[in-house]
């Protein structure tokens, strides 16, 4: 630890900046400590125990069975069809919530008065338990006690007695609906900081040299933003990624509306199958990994950089 | 010029209902006769208004546990996350050292794990080491998951403070500990204090965990607690008392919001954006 030779950082030679990198080094210890107790150890525990034929009801029978766990689940069609679940909820709500998020984002910008009064409403659906807007919104389509039938009956499809929890499409959307009114004030609340990072003389300019509103928008707040709504999709897509609450509560997984995480929780917890199971959390890992690489790789921003951390 | 303030009051509209409808709903359901939800009642109002509900679920034993539980375990995670979150900030944010850059890095990566991907092996390992279904089971698990948000959103706070004035207050003849706690410490509070609420929603919301590691209520959470009341039928739920239960446990947030939303967005947008 006290042989600590300058490579990047020159100032590492006196003797007081000596004493401030293991200073550094033991103040950030404990939080690195607890942070890799919890996730990297488990996770190591799941790459072995997914080499492992292993179920908690019968513990006497577990055996080696090599890559097995994972030829099985690679070549069952319920895998794929869940991963595709997840996908397509991952990339509609993002989608949806980019939008729907930039314009809040715009209006909250423009807003001069009652900024603390739309402030807090945007925080509630950001603050209340994911369980709770999933019971707020089973309700809302509920056959007997919603108002959505009531209330939109006028719409094609629509009539008194649709059971929205009675086919696949149906509760998609609304489980989608869900997901996408609690995390679309986080998006708005992320794309706002970015949008007041736009500089005003920048627009004004584009303005005076006679861009319209939509080419302003196309060609100097967008690129302005990029960091902002990298940091945006990045967090919401991983989040998306993993649903679970809201089909927990609103499906149970009932008319295939189950997900790669319901998937590998039932493995777990209901079916006591931890080899299996594991092989399926290393999967999702790997899926999360490739999911954060690919969208960084698209918008090509460095995130440390972004941030000022250099 | 007058057609963007008409459409940015429209907006402003449109977003309070986006936000609003859903809680006025579940509240108009928690004072809902139950009986008027079994039967079925398409309006959206209640038909004859009764406290009965919050009588009744505020008399439920296991509804008033989970409460308890989920405000012990969230607040002590909180509290040590917290702490934890802040000496690791304060050394990001000031000292230099090698790995930082790593530190940070382990953060982000930690922020986008797959919960689901521990449960099997936390599951495994808790019943080994008797922390199944006890609060420091879920204690563990929650301060590590609300680290890397607080470490960046403490770091970002502390790299906006202008520590010269500790200094200052030094050679102005003040101790180190009083230029810490007259001059630091108010400056430090407002982002210890974001941290600390945006780490309580977090532990506050779990529910992936929370079903996973639990098995009775001696320390299930709330939200545990309410995906599993389902009442005397099964196949008919009693909403207007699940809404009663929701708008109780929303209760907290809505004031915490009330009070702190500006310190709130400050927090949520300061790790994501630098400014």
């Amino acid at each position: 630890m006290t042989a600590v030779t300058a490579t990047r950082e020159p100032a590492v030679t006196s003797d007081r900046a000596v004493a401030e990198n293991s200073l550094g080094r033991r103040l950030v210890l404990p939080a690195v400590l607890l942070m890799l107790i919890v996730t990297a150890y488990p996770m190591l525990r799941a790459l072995y125990l997914s080499l492992f034929r292993y179920r908690l009801t019968t513990p006497d029978d577990r055996a080696f069975v090599g890559l097995s766990n994972y030829t099985h689940v690679l070549t069952d069609s319920l895998f794929w069809k869940d991963m595709g679940n997840t996908v397509l909820i991952m990339v509609i709500t993002v989608g949806v919530e980019l939008v729907i998020g930039f314009a809040f984002a715009m209006v909250m910008h423009r807003i001069v008065f009652a900024r603390g009064a739309i402030r807090t409403a945007i925080l509630i659906p950001y603050g209340i338990i994911t369980v709770v807007s999933a019971f707020a919104w089973q309700f809302t389509f509920s056959l007997n006690n919603g108002y959505v039938n009531s209330w939109f009956s006028w719409l094609p499809g629509i009539s008194a007695d649709t059971n929205w929890f009675g086919g696949h499409w149906t509760a998609m959307f609304a489980i989608m609906v869900s997901e996408i009114w609690k995390t679309t004030p986080f998006m708005s609340l992320l794309l706002l900081a970015g949008l007041s990072q736009v500089s005003e003389d920048m627009l004004e300019a584009a303005k005076v040299d006679g861009a319209t509103w939509w080419q302003r928008f196309y060609k100097v707040i967008l690129p302005n933003m990029r960091a902002a709504i990298m940091v945006a999709v990045l967090f919401r897509a991983l989040d998306a990624f993993r649903i679970f609450d809201n089909i927990f509560v609103m499906t149970k997984g009932a008319q295939n509306t189950e997900s790669s995480s319901f998937l590998t929780y039932r493995q777990v917890i209901e079916q006591f199958q931890l080899g299996m199971g594991s092989a399926l959390s290393v999967l999702l890992f790997l899926s999360v990994l490739l999911l954060a690489w690919g969208i960084v790789k698209l918008f090509n921003v460095d995130l440390a950089a972004a941030r000022g951390e250099g | 010029m007058n057609r963007t303030k008409v459409g940015t009051g429209v907006g402003f509209a449109v977003i309070l209902v986006w936000c609003l409808l859903p809680i006025v709903w579940i509240l108009s359901l928690s004072f809902k006769p139950v009986q008027e939800t079994t039967t079925g009642s398409p309006h959206f109002l209640p038909q004859t208004w009764t406290l009965q509900n919050y009588k009744d679920v505020l008399n439920n034993s296991d509804f008033t546990r989970a409460l308890l539980n989920s405000t012990g375990i969230a607040l002590i995670a909180t509290a040590l996350a917290v702490i934890f979150a802040t000496l690791a900030a304060y050394a990001i944010a000031r000292l230099e050292f090698r790995g930082k850059r790593l530190v940070l890095s382990l953060a982000l990566a930690i922020a986008m794990f797959p919960v689901v991907s521990l449960v099997g092996p936390l599951f495994d390992l808790w019943r080994t080491f008797h922390l199944f279904n006890t609060w420091p089971g879920l204690i563990i698990p929650y301060m590590s998951f609300t680290l890397p948000l607080a470490i960046w959103t403490l770091s970002a706070f502390f790299r906006e403070i202008p520590w010269e004035m500790e200094q200052a207050a030094q050679v102005d003849g003040a101790t180190s500990w009083q230029a810490f706690r007259k001059v630091i410490v108010p400056l430090a509070a407002p982002g210890v204090f974001t941290a600390a609420i945006l780490t309580f929603f977090f532990a506050w919301n779990e529910f992936v965990l929370a079903i996973s590691l639990t098995s009775t209520t001696s320390a299930r959470t709330v939200p545990a607690q309410l995906s599993f009341f389902v009442g005397s039928d099964e196949f008919n739920p009693p909403y207007s008392q699940l809404a009663t239960a929701s708008v109780v446990v929303t209760i907290p947030i809505v004031v915490l919001v009330l009070l702190f939303q500006r310190k709130i967005v400050a927090g949520l947008t300061s790790g994501a954006v630098k400014g």
